[in-house]
């Protein structure tokens, strides 16, 4: 086994010396996640478990800081300027490229970027994003390479979660709807491609997810217009196909849910956070957003509204919906089941299994079997949540439409932010625990659009927030659902913190909601380590250098990397 | 008929708390495409065909009406800028949705795409039929639940007295009952101020030797805990060691009874209180 590790990691640090073009080969995303960061959740799984252990229990509380970077986003960051207290060698020498359709000006909001996008690691080079913006980093030092900006034609400027990778080229969605593919090694673009009609107030935010010759992109709409997914090809840019998520054409099995082709075809359902994927079946899995409009339904009927809010199964050979499980039928709170879903196989009632596991952000737990999609559990993780009946025939929550917004206002639980939301989870094989940063809240939901039509988009309701019961880290084990334990951090907000990550070391990662990442020890949530850096905006991601294991984290416009000397 | 009134671009409501909502921002609906404004005259002729051919399927601000769809958010007219793409629906019908053909001139129809244009569109839709009140509960149930749920602390004659006159918008009232100090009006924001005097939390930090410090409390987390000290210094504390910390949340009562409440009996508290002149 232990040989076994070596000669595979082996073999990944001599790919890039003896084929120095070849940048990131897309069989390397194959491999379980160690050296390298190469993809969104570091490998297909969305486990964000690193089989890494330089990094342990034992010396966890030797952890140091090996630099860090503050990086300015818009056109003030070329040469000669704007380089913030970076430690890196060639500070603002780095060269900037600018592209994009627009005028810039009402997107970018130079000098104040948050980053929220998960960073690839390939080859010690840093590959990162926030919206309009991509950069190159030096994995060693910090020093930034290069610096791409697009100039935008606007659109909601609310995240970017990342970029993907093709043996030596990088891809990058705008909120203005464009597919930008750039040169890994010099930032310079190739080209960029329409992928949404901007009219339709589309607006664009994932990471694009590279498999095989596929690269995977979503997008977001807050106008009752349709969800879909694409994909592309890596070297064009060409359409391969689209799958939209709900029913667009008449005679679409999926229409009997929605109260006609017009509400379905304006019925939303955005796929805007990066899915998972499983090798040996080609599925793609994902969660689906929102049905819209999203607080005042009546327009798409008193029906299921598929596949909105959904966990959906799509082979990226063809475009086809293989299976779909729906974790809320017919959504009135605006609560998208766009929480990237973790596969694994572990032992279920006595057999070994293939399972997808999703914590959600309208408060429940479901595994399923992922190549059938057969369900086989449903829990409430966060106690306060108070939407739902009780489950259906399929196990899935069945709404209280007494819970809808209502004039005189509904208490609910959760708040629109969710029990969770989009930072990532972690599985943990040796615990067999699924960790989800997660809040216990409360809202009042007045309606305030009393015309029987309803209205649109996110409209017609007034959300104010009454109370959080608290923030967790909370541990679900699998096999039951139940919580294994819940650490509440003390202060009481609303909001669970960022992104999480798991290691062979046996170490938790999770940044707090008061600027601290922390280190827990996973079977029990014991603190093991901490370092009060800001408030932190990414999920922890760990990867080897030159023999040496580092942990990479971002804190609004700062990258930090720590390691062992 | 009521076209008119909403033919004008309004303001946008209010950024939605984006938090991490993953999305949200109201604020960024300027950022889309809208119509510049059209010739006023154009307007004028496109709502009177509109009116008399249009409004009955598709609504008289075009957001649906008798079968036919809303306009507002259609994939053909966010498209369209002079009449081009609805040109041919309407000179042509599409019978197998219903929808007749319009002997209409190219001008004609510019005048009536003009008129649709001249609705503001955006993701975060402003309510045009705001409901007059949020006061809907039964007072009398409300004056029964207060007995029950509120006096053991409050009385209509004592702390409360006037409350109903302290807050002017109801919806500011019962999100003050509910939890004083939550919503957005509570918080010191916009539509009168909040009248609810919303105590601090506490914190007692026992140290090693037993000495005892109490004061507002600024922050914490589980690493340290800062706290106002009586003679006007911030203190932190490292939370290791012997370190003792009680946290006093005022408004522990309120959220206690949270999750027992029935939105009837919110509704009905509610009707109660505003009649506390």
């Amino acid at each position: 086994m232990k040989i076994e590790r070596y000669l595979l990691a082996l073999s990944i640090c001599l790919a890039p010396a003896l084929a120095p073009a070849q940048g990131l080969d897309p069989s390397v995303i194959l491999q379980p996640l160690a050296d390298s960061w190469p993809t969104y959740s570091g490998d297909y799984t969305g486990k964000r478990h690193s089989r890494l252990t330089q990094i342990n229990q034992a010396n966890v509380k030797n952890l140091t800081l090996a630099w860090t970077t503050r990086l300015t986003p818009g056109s003030a960051s070329g040469d000669g300027g704007g380089f913030g207290f970076g430690f890196g060698g060639r500070g603002g020498g780095a060269p900037l490229i600018v592209g994009g359709e627009g005028s810039g000006e009402t997107g970018g909001r130079a000098g104040n970027v948050n980053i929220r996008a998960s960073i690839l690691e390939v080859n010690g080079i840093l590959y990162l994003s926030a919206p309009d913006n991509a950069w190159a980093v030096d994995a060693r030092d910090g020093h930034e390479i290069w610096h791409y900006f697009w100039k935008t034609k606007g659109g909601t400027h609310i995240g970017n979660r990342g970029l993907g990778m093709w043996h030596d080229r990088l891809y990058m969605e705008t909120p203005d709807d464009y597919l930008v593919c750039l040169d890994a090694k010099t930032g310079k673009e190739l080209w960029h491609k329409v992928i949404a009609d901007f009219s339709l107030q589309y607006f664009s935010t994932p990471a694009p997810i590279v498999i095989g010759n596929h690269i995977l992109v979503g997008t977001g709409d807050d106008l009752d217009e349709p969800g879909f997914l694409q994909s592309f090809d890596p070297e064009t840019g060409a359409l391969q196909w689209k799958w939209y998520s709900v029913p667009m054409e008449k005679g679409d099995p999926a229409l009997k849910t929605w109260a006609n082709l017009d509400a379905a075809r304006h019925g939303g359902g955005q796929v805007w956070i990066p899915g998972s994927y499983d090798p040996e079946t080609h599925l793609y899995i994902f969660g689906t957003g929102n049905p819209t409009p999203a607080y005042t339904g009546q327009s798409r009927g008193e029906l299921d509204n598929l596949y909105t809010c959904s966990l959906v199964a799509v082979n990226v050979d063809t475009g086809k919906l293989a299976w779909y499980y729906q974790v809320a039928p017919h959504d009135t709170h605006d609560w998208d089941a766009t929480q990237t879903p973790i596969l694994f196989d572990a032992e279920f009632a006595g057999k070994p299994r293939k399972l997808v596991a999703t914590a959600e952000r309208n408060g429940y737990f479901f595994v399923l079997d992922r190549v059938t999609g057969e369900h086989m559990v449903t829990t409430k993780y966060s106690d306060s949540v108070n939407w739902a009946k009780g489950l259906n025939a399929k196990g899935a929550p069945v709404r209280d439409p007494g819970k809808d917004s209502t004039i005189g206002g509904s208490l609910v639980s959760p708040d629109n932010g969710g029990a969770t939301n989009w930072p990532p989870p972690t599985f943990d094989p040796a615990s067999g625990l699924f960790y989800v940063p997660s809040s216990d809240t409360y809202a009042m939901y007045y309606l305030t659009e009393t015309d029987p039509r309803g209205a649109m988009g996110l409209g017609g309701k007034d959300e104010q927030f009454v109370a959080s019961f608290g923030s967790y880290l909370t541990a679900i084990d699998y096999k039951t659902g139940k919580v294994a334990w819940r650490h509440k951090y003390p202060g009481g907000g609303r909001n669970g913190g960022n992104g999480l990550l798991t290691t062979d070391g046996k170490l938790l990662f999770a940044g707090d909601p008061s600027g601290n990442l922390v280190a827990f020890d996973p079977p029990t949530g014991k603190i093991l380590w901490h370092s009060r850096i800001g408030n932190v905006s990414n999920a922890p991601e760990t990867f080897l250098l030159d023999g040496h294991q580092y942990l990479l984290v971002a804190a609004g416009d700062t990258l930090f990397s720590f390691t062992l000397y | 008929m009521a076209a008119a009134a909403f033919a004008q671009a309004p303001a946008q409501p209010p950024a939605p708390g984006a938090g991490r909502g993953g999305r949200g921002g109201g604020g960024f609906g300027s950022a889309y495409p809208q119509h510049a404004p059209s010739d006023p005259a154009m307007v004028e002729r496109g709502k009177a065909i509109y009116g008399v051919n249009c409004a009955f399927c598709h609504g008289s601000d075009a957001r649906g009406g008798e079968g036919g769809p809303n306009l507002i958010r259609s994939q053909v007219l966010l498209n369209d800028q002079n009449g081009e793409h609805l040109a041919p629906i309407v000179q042509k019908g599409l019978p197998d949705r219903g929808m007749p053909k319009f002997d209409f001139s190219l001008a004609q129809i510019s005048d009536i795409a003009a008129f649709i244009h001249s609705f503001r569109v955006g993701g975060y839709d402003l309510s045009r039929m705001a409901p007059p009140s949020i006061v809907v509960g039964d007072a009398k149930a409300g004056e029964a639940d207060f007995q029950s749920r509120c006096a053991s602390c409050h009385s209509a004659a004592g702390d409360l007295k006037g409350v109903g006159s302290r807050f002017a918008d109801p919806k500011v009232l019962q999100q003050n009952w509910l939890v004083p100090g939550s919503g957005r009006a509570g918080r010191g924001g916009p539509g009168g101020a909040s009248a609810a005097n919303v105590p601090p939390a506490t914190v007692t930090v026992t140290l090693a030797g037993g000495k005892k410090m109490e004061g507002r409390l600024l922050r914490i987390d589980d690493f340290l805990v800062t706290l106002a000290g009586a003679d006007g210094f911030e203190h932190t504390f490292r939370r290791d060691g012997a370190l003792r910390v009680e946290e006093h949340d005022p408004l522990e009562p309120h959220k206690k009874l949270l999750p027992t409440y029935s939105d009837k009996e919110i509704h009905d508290v509610t009707a109660y209180l505003v009649t506390l002149k």
